[in-house]
């Protein structure tokens, strides 16, 4: 290989587990930090909007939050589909791990949008297809983590969580395009690909910024949850002996 | 800077409610999440020692 790196062998826990250990910290750290630069330009540098004054600034957590929320999605089910074509034990774990923080992300991009529509709308919550859209994808992650805690067979909630999560993907198109689609209330894309952005560049580097801190805080908080699963599933000394969870470590030492 | 005072600050225009009920309720679901996580890492480390110690002292016995 032309790579010195082989990374057919992160595709088993063992190995990844030390490696998502030693991710974390950077990932946390880098989120922090862009988190902090994204909220000081959110709120010191970005001017007031013309329209909606100091409320558009509801964006910088709304807007990261929906994007996560589909895109987490698109990922989720993109590891389960690797999970079920080549029956990876490692996919089927991340697809697990993703779900709640997904879910996370829907519940806030949910609420902070009603505290936007409250003032600008006169209304917490409308039935136009963005919001409803929005609302069925939250109900897709709990249908995701409820099939499986339902199923006590871990390798047939595995299988059984993926199907559903791989048929409930076309409802992501439609979130992003309900606008276009519809006549809705909800305002239609700020920034698009094929106009580019509507914003003042100052607003749009701080949500821009904020998108990335969210992401990076998934990385973080999904490669901290897939190794708890690891643990919880793997259950006995499976691990190679350089490379085994400090708990283990820490028993053969007790010993 | 648009902020004359902190007290301005803190209004946002009149929309602080909504402002800041959003921005805080994003801060406690990541802080909950991560205490959430360290709490399942918790449980799942002393799960596992014990199975180790309890298959230990079968064996030991």
């Amino acid at each position: 290989m032309s790579i010195g790196i082989n990374w057919l062998k992160y595709s088993s826990p063992q190995a990844f587990y030390p490696l998502a250990g030693r991710l974390i910290p950077w990932f946390a750290c880098a989120a922090v930090a862009l988190m902090g630069v994204g909220l000081y330009m959110g709120f010191f540098v970005a001017p007031t909007d013309f329209q909606q004054g100091e409320a558009y600034r509801i964006i910088f957590v709304h807007v990261p939050a929906a994007w996560m929320s589909m895109f987490l999605y698109v990922v989720m089910a993109v590891w389960a589909g690797i999970g079920m074509g080549l029956n990876a034990r490692l996919s089927f774990m991340m697809a697990q791990a993703i779900a709640p923080t997904g879910a996370m992300f829907t519940f806030l991009a949910l609420l902070t949008g009603a505290m936007w529509g409250k003032p600008t709308w006169g209304a917490w919550w409308v039935w136009d297809a963005r919001l409803t859209s929005e609302l069925i994808l939250l109900f897709q992650y709990a249908g995701v983590m409820l099939l499986r805690t339902s199923i006590d067979d871990v390798r047939r909630a595995d299988r059984a969580s993926a199907v559903f999560a791989l048929v409930g993907v076309v409802n992501v198109p439609i979130i992003y395009f309900s606008v276009q689609w519809w006549n809705t209330l909800h305002q239609g894309a700020s920034v698009s690909m094929a106009t580019g952005s509507k914003m003042a560049s100052t607003m749009l580097t701080a949500m821009l910024l904020m998108t990335v801190a969210f992401w990076l805080y998934s990385i973080a908080v999904i490669l901290a949850r897939v190794r708890c699963v690891m643990i919880e599933r793997e259950s006995l000394p499976v691990w190679n002996d350089d490379e085994k969870p400090a708990v283990i470590q820490e028993v053969v030492e007790a010993r | 800077m648009q902020w004359g005072s902190a007290s301005e600050f803190f209004a946002m225009g009149g929309y602080g409610l909504y402002v800041w009920t959003s921005f805080v309720a994003t801060a406690l679901c990541m802080v909950w999440e991560v205490l959430a996580l360290w709490r399942r890492r918790a449980a799942a480390c002393a799960e596992q020692r014990a199975a180790l110690l309890g298959s230990t002292d079968e064996t030991t016995a």
